[in-house]
Formats: structure tokens, C-alpha cells, sequence
């Protein structure tokens, strides 16, 4: 059997491993029917939540335009994790860095009026440079204090998600005749066009153009780590910070630059949810999504192919979770614990490999992240 | 790299690059002294008990200290301060927090008191999740799951407690806690699985599980599933009659005297017995404490239970020991905040204490000084405690060095 054959193999029975789990979770919750003794009822909830779940995600051109939706912010963000890590750093703070480019782009979006064509690259690049600052502040208090990243990204994350709240409700942010925290809409030459725009009068087709952005930035990441020096010298410093500079890179300088471009990524996941998805910002703009990130480029291995596969199904199952919970009683927070079991599952092929009793070798991945160190 | 030190010289580049800066905080400190702290007139009332207050005059207090805060900086950045840093650094930093809060409360009053009796109690979920942290890490095992960890046992120790009584349900924290790091014990040392991918999904999962939870089971049986009466302080007697400290220390829950009592047990344990010595022996350099006969992978698992327990009672102050409920996602992120006082405080118990302290004050700080109109906007009070760690461990604490095992999976040979 090929190599690729294989890992799918395994990243199937994770998958299938993680709904055993997760299905058992949801019959021994249901308490009230279980208390009847009923299990049939129990069991027809089951059915009638996965399905949903399955319909929700790719059940119709909705689905699938919500799965597109949901997936792009994640690929971004996942792709600033991603590329962190590529370079030795742990990067947790892909929220604050959305947040920045998420107001940097909106600022753009509604401060000039310019033709779409002009307009909308601008404000995007907005985004990634307010991203990619954000993100250099961890990289140069690192390099120059030797600050921890962990620390630090953590902490900018409370400042960004604080600042923005602030931000909202100034006079040059905010929607007029609004007192929440909610921002002026964007112009209407800045928006990402819709992805299924050509089908005229199907508004409730969310997905844009900010998966393009996505795809793309995709490619950048991967273009980035094979065929340039910059990204062979991330690399090098990411797996031996102490050979690297042996060898001559100043690897203290890329701490910044690697983070500047990690930033850059999040900040375009922060502008296309603003310029594609809302048209205007709210303080909840990042959600979860930085932390969801992280579960991407951890199940993606970091990879570019590995973090685009881990998003898509990461927005395939946070669209079909809404219809999963539309239509039964499980809430959405199911997909919580069925994206950790499939991470640690698909993490664990010694375990999966013992589960179904598989012969022959599992290969275990190499490491993510070198401890604490350096 | 290091030249021959004299006394109260500064040594290596490293330092006195380090020392500079420090003499440039002082001079920034001053300068907001002399530029914000001067600004609001009237006097600041420090409640010190229910009766009793001292006054401070705002404008006057941040006068003198901007000067004294000169007077330092110029000391340290031309000859250095030799022996007298650190409790220098100590005294200033107390005075300008002090002047800080003179100025927000002048003209106005506050229990300085209950602020800081607040803070202590605050700081306990980072303290034990930290001790967590130390534990495993320490014996070479990443623990990026400690929020996961106090999440879980908080919703777990909410129900058993609602259900039984308040000792059973810090069992069940306690042993919830034990669960999920034993199954990061068994990714990580049986199946080799990235350390840092375990300790997130576990994280994923017990967020996801206990918002599952609360939304399906606890929401429809409100009143018999997560409703409890939270622990109530225990006055130690005579040490409670202390002024000002007595209230502070010793007239908390217990909880508060647990978490100490953890850090002082773990301090010791680490560095003054056999079991520390070999705990910091697989957490640096496993391949010779396997050598000289330590069960390597026994001891890891052994210790992760022990962070995993000590974490559970940490999750399980939420509803036992503060609120009486579990709310989805009570911690909110508090098992981060425990993470980054590990790394703070350089995987030593006391240094972990220090940062879940400066965190938890500088949130104390803002519920209580949050009411008071001092022209600045609410948020940037509230990201206060953030600010503040940043520019501790940039500015002071710089590069912390970690266990060095930390992250690898060990092998039998």
C-alpha cells in the first residue's frame, strides 16, 4: 500500500473513531430518555444529529457554501499557526492578530472610496500589515528580550480583544446611532465579492472571496517554505535554533520576520470575515477562531496541504453542527469534542493502530514544537 | 562571556544590558509619576479594616515619588545598584502601585483591604494549575492542558457537589483532574503522541464536553445538578487579629491555605528530597536518571497524576470555593494565565506564586478601581493585568530556561 493511501487509512478510522466516541457521548447524555429507559429514543436522536450534521455540511449548495465559509477564516488563521510553528514559535496569538487586521481593514474598507478593483486589495493588504505588526511585537520582544512567545501572545490577545472593544465605541469607528460596540459598515467597493454572487438572488450564499484569499495565501505559505531561502532559513532555525545560527542566519531577525508573517496570515483571516463575510466589525469578530487555529495547523501538521485538508473539515463540521443542532437537541458544542478526538486520534496512529487491530508499522509524526526552549 | 565580578558590579553583557533597562523603567515610572499620577487632586482613602483608613494625598504622593524615582534611575544607570536591586526594584514598584492607586481614588475611598484580600483569594486557580504545570513539566512532560484541566474538574466538582456535599465534590475535581492528565500520561509517554497536540485536545475536549454538558444536562436540572452554597472563610485564630495582614492570609477559605500549602510542599519536595531530586532528573536529562536505575516513565506517570489532582482542586475553586454554579466555560482562560506564570516564574513553585499573584491583583485592581471616573476608558484598565505581564518578563525576566527534557518522549533502551 502507498504511503498516501495509508495515512488516509488512518485519518479515516480517527475520524470514524472520533464519531464512535462522540455518538456514545451524545446517548448517555440524553438523560431524560435514558431515565425512561428508552434507548430507541436515544438512538433515533443519534441518527437524526448525524445526519444533520452530514446534510449541514454537504448536503445541498448551502452546505457546502456554509462549509466554504466557515473554513476560510480557519485556513488563514491555521496558516499563522501553521508557519509559526514551521519556524519554532508557537503562535497563540492568532486572535489578536485577526483582531488587528480585522480593524485595519475595516478602516480601509470605510475611510476611502476607491473603485472595487483598487479598493479591495488595499483594504486586504491593510489587513495583513496590520496583522503582520501585530504579530512582529511578540517576534521583537522575543529576539530582543527573550520574552516567551507563549506569554506574550497570550497577553496580546487580551490587549487587542480590550482595544478593539474601546475602539468600537470611538467617534471614528463607531455606527452612528448605535452604543454597542459595533463599527460602521464598509463601503460597498470593499467587499469580497460573494463566491456564488453569478447565482443572482441566492443571498443565503454566504461564501466569498475571502477563500480565494485563502487558497492563495496557501500557496504563498507553501511557495514560501520550498522554493525561497527565507523559508529554508525559518525551517532551519525552527528545528535547531543553535545550528542555524551556526551556520550563519540571524535568527533573531527571523524570529520577527517569521512572526510579522504569521501575523500577516491572521490579519487577512481578521479582514476577509470583515470585508467578505459581516461588512462591518463587532467585538466578537475573532470568536474562537484563533484557538480553533491552532487544532488546524495541529491536525495539519503544519503543513500547507495538511492545514487547508484540517480547515475544510473543520468548517464542514462547524456548518453541519448548526444543522445537527437545528434539528435535534445536541448542541453545537458536540463539534468541540469531535474536533479534539479526531486531533488526538489522528495524532495517536499507535492508538488507532491498536484500536482496529491493525498490523504492520504505524509511523509516528516528528515533533511540532521543541519543547520550551530557546 | 562573564569577566571577574567585584562586588556590586555588574558582570556580563547579558546583565548590564538588563540593568539599563531597568534603570530606563525607572525613568518611564517617573515620568507617568510626574505626568498622570499628579493630575486628579484630593486625597485617596485606604480602607484597612472595617473602621480604620489612611489617607494619601494623590497629587503630593505622585510629586515625591517621581523625584525619588529619578533619583533611582540616575543611580542605576551611572554606577548600578549593585546588591540593593532587587529590594530597590521591590520597594519602587510597591510606591508607584501605590501612587497609581492614589490617583485613581482621589477624592474618593476603597478597601485596600478587600482588594487584596481579593487578590489572594483570585490567585488560587492559577497557583494550583501552575503547581500543575511545574509538576509535569519538571519531570519532562509539556502541559499545555492545565485550562482543560481546571475546566473540566470546575464542571465536574459543580455536580458532584450539587448532588452530595462539598468534600465530594472537590473528590471528584480532584479526580477529574487525575482523569485527563492521565490520559495525557498515556499519549505522551505509551503512545509518543506530540505533547503539545495532547494537551490541546485535551483542552478542545474539555471545553466542548462541559459546554455540551451544561447546555444538555445541567441547563434543564438547574436546581439539582449546579446549585451548591460555596465554601465559607475559616478565621485561623490569633493570626486572623494581625492588623492589615491577619484579614489578607488568614481569613480565607480553604482553598487559599491549600494553594499555599501546595506551593510551600512542592518547593521542598523538589528541591530537598529524593523524589525531587529525580523528578528534576527526568525532566533535564532521562536518559542518566534511567541509567542510574529511576524508572523513567513510572515516575512521569506518577507526577502527571499528582499535577492532574492538584489542578482538579484548582477548577474545583470556581464553583466550591467562589461562585456556587458552573458556567460554560467559567475559567476562561485562566489555565493560559497558569501556563504563562510557569514560564514567569522560571518552573519554580514560588516564582509561579509571584506571577498568579501580579495577575490576580491587577484584576482585583480593576473591579475595584473600575467604579471610580478617572478619565481613562474602562478597557484599558481591564487589559492592565496583561500589559503588566508583558512588561515584567520582557523587561525583567527575559529568558527563562526550561526543563530540557520538556517535550520528548522517553524510550527504554
Amino acid at each position: 500500500m502507498s504511503e498516501t493511501l495509508k495515512s488516509l487509512r488512518f485519518t479515516l478510522l480517527a475520524v470514524v473513531a472520533a464519531l464512535v466516541v462522540s455518538a456514545f457521548i451524545i446517548v448517555i447524555t440524553d438523560i431524560e430518555a435514558l431515565g425512561n429507559g428508552d434507548f430507541g429514543t436515544a438512538l433515533s436522536t443519534l441518527r437524526t444529529a448525524y445526519w444533520g450534521l452530514f446534510k449541514g455540511a454537504f448536503g445541498s449548495l448551502r452546505a457546502i457554501s456554509n462549509t466554504i465559509t466557515g473554513a476560510t477564516p480557519l485556513l488563514l488563521a491555521g496558516l499563522a499557526v501553521s508557519s509559526a510553528f514551521k519556524a519554532g514559535l508557537f503562535n497563540i496569538g492568532a486572535t489578536g492578530q485577526m483582531l488587528a487586521g480585522a480593524m485595519t481593514g475595516l478602516w480601509v474598507g470605510f475611510a476611502f472610496q476607491l473603485p472595487p478593483l483598487i479598493h479591495v486589495p488595499l483594504a486586504l493588504i491593510a489587513s495583513a500589515i496590520g496583522g503582520a505588526l501585530f504579530g512582529a511585537i511578540p517576534g521583537a520582544l522575543k529576539a530582543r528580550t527573550g520574552a516567551h512567545e507563549v506569554i506574550t501572545t497570550i497577553m496580546l490577545n487580551g490587549i487587542a480583544s480590550f482595544t478593539v472593544l474601546w475602539l468600537l465605541k470611538t467617534e471614528a469607528f463607531k455606527r452612528e446611532g448605535r452604543d454597542d460596540a459595533i463599527s460602521k459598515f464598509v463601503e460597498e467597493s470593499a467587499r469580497l465579492p460573494r463566491l456564488f454572487g453569478f447565482m443572482g438572488k441566492r443571498i443565503d450564499l454566504l461564501a466569498h472571496s475571502g477563500f480565494i484569499v485563502a487558497l492563495l495565501a496557501t500557496a504563498v505559505f507553501w511557495w514560501l517554505l520550498r522554493k525561497t531561502t527565507l523559508g529554508f532559513e525559518m525551517q532551519a532555525t525552527g528545528f535547531n535554533q543553535e545550528a542555524a545560527k551556526y551556520a550563519g542566519m540571524r535568527t533573531k531577525s527571523l524570529m520577527v520576520v517569521s512572526m510579522a508573517i504569521a501575523g500577516s496570515f491572521a490579519g487577512l483571516a481578521g479582514g476577509s470575515e470583515v470585508l467578505g463575510l459581516y461588512g462591518y466589525a463587532s467585538a466578537t469578530v475573532a470568536g474562537d477562531i484563533g484557538f480553533d487555529a491552532i487544532a488546524v495547523a495541529l491536525l495539519g501538521r503544519s503543513t500547507p496541504i495538511g492545514t487547508l485538508v484540517a480547515a475544510i473539515l473543520f468548517g464542514a463540521l462547524q456548518a453541519g453542527g448548526r444543522q445537527m443542532q437545528v434539528d435535534t437537541d445536541v448542541p453545537i458544542d458536540l463539534i468541540i469534542v469531535l474536533r479534539a478526538l479526531i486531533v488526538m486520534f489522528i495524532a495517536a496512529p499507535l492508538l488507532v493502530k491498536a484500536m482496529f487491530r491493525i498490523k504492520g508499522e504505524a509511523k509516528s509524526f516528528g515533533q511540532t514544537f521543541r519543547g520550551w526552549g530557546g | 562571556m562573564s569577566t571577574v565580578a567585584g562586588p556590586g558590579m555588574v558582570v556580563s553583557a547579558e546583565q548590564r544590558k538588563r540593568a539599563r533597562n531597568v534603570g530606563f523603567a525607572y525613568l518611564v515610572l517617573a515620568m507617568v509619576c510626574f505626568f498622570v499620577f499628579t493630575r486628579r487632586p484630593g486625597d485617596a482613602g485606604f480602607k484597612i479594616s472595617e473602621t480604620s483608613q489612611f489617607t494619601l494625598p494623590a497629587q503630593g504622593f505622585g510629586w515625591a515619588l517621581g523625584i525619588v524615582l529619578v533619583a533611582i534611575a540616575a543611580a542605576q544607570l551611572l554606577r548600578g545598584l549593585g546588591k540593593l536591586s532587587n529590594v530597590v526594584l521591590a520597594l519602587a514598584t510597591a510606591a508607584f502601585f501605590m501612587s497609581f492607586l492614589a490617583w485613581a481614588a482621589a477624592g474618593d475611598s476603597f478597601s485596600f483591604v478587600g482588594m487584596l484580600q481579593d487578590t489572594v483569594s483570585r490567585s488560587v486557580p492559577i497557583t494550583l494549575g501552575a503547581i500543575g504545570g511545574i509538576l509535569s513539566e519538571r519531570s519532562g512532560v509539556i502541559n499545555i492542558s492545565i485550562e482543560g484541566m481546571l475546566l473540566a474538574a470546575a464542571c465536574t466538582s459543580a455536580i458532584a457537589a450539587s448532588l452530595t456535599n462539598l468534600w465530594l465534590g472537590t473528590l471528584v475535581g480532584v479526580l477529574t483532574g487525575m482523569a485527563l492528565a492521565a490520559v495525557l500520561a498515556v499519549m505522551s509517554i505509551r503512545y509518543k503522541v506530540d505533547q503539545v497536540i495532547v494537551g490541546f485536545a485535551i483542552n478542545f475536549f474539555a471545553l466542548g464536553i462541559t459546554s455540551f454538558i451544561s447546555f444538555r444536562v445541567l441547563v434543564p436540572n438547574r436546581d439539582t445538578m449546579n446549585n451548591l452554597l460555596p465554601v465559607m472563610p475559616i478565621r485561623i485564630p490569633v493570626l486572623a487579629d494581625i492588623p492589615f495582614f491577619g484579614g489578607i492570609f488568614f481569613d480565607q477559605t480553604i482553598f487559599v491555605y491549600f494553594s499555599f500549602l501546595a506551593v510551600a510542599v512542592t518547593t521542598w519536595g523538589l528541591y530537598r528530597t529524593k523524589w525531587g531530586l529525580r523528578t528534576r532528573a527526568i525532566g533535564e536529562y532521562p536518559k542518566a536518571a534511567g541509567t542510574l536505575g529511576v524508572d523513567v516513565n513510572k515516575l512521569r506517570y506518577r507526577n502527571l497524576l499528582l499535577a492532574g489532582g492538584v489542578a482538579g482542586i484548582g477548577g474545583a475553586w470556581w464553583p466550591i470555593g467562589i461562585v456556587g454554579r458552573f458556567d460554560q466555560n467559567i475559567t476562561n482562560g485562566r489555565g493560559f494565565i497558569a501556563l504563562a506564570a510557569v514560564i514567569f516564574g522560571r518552573w519554580h513553585p514560588v516564582g509561579a506564586l509571584c506571577g498568579a499573584l501580579v495577575f490576580a491583583l491587577s484584576e482585583a485592581v480593576r473591579l475595584k478601581i473600575g467604579n471610580f471616573d478617572t478619565g481613562i476608558p474602562s478597557e484599558f484598565l481591564i487589559m492592565a493585568p496583561y500589559v503588566v505581564t508583558i512588561i515584567v518578563v520582557a523587561g525583567f525576566i527575559g529568558a527563562s530556561r526550561a526543563p530540557k527534557a520538556a517535550g520528548q518522549p522517553y524510550e527504554d533502551q
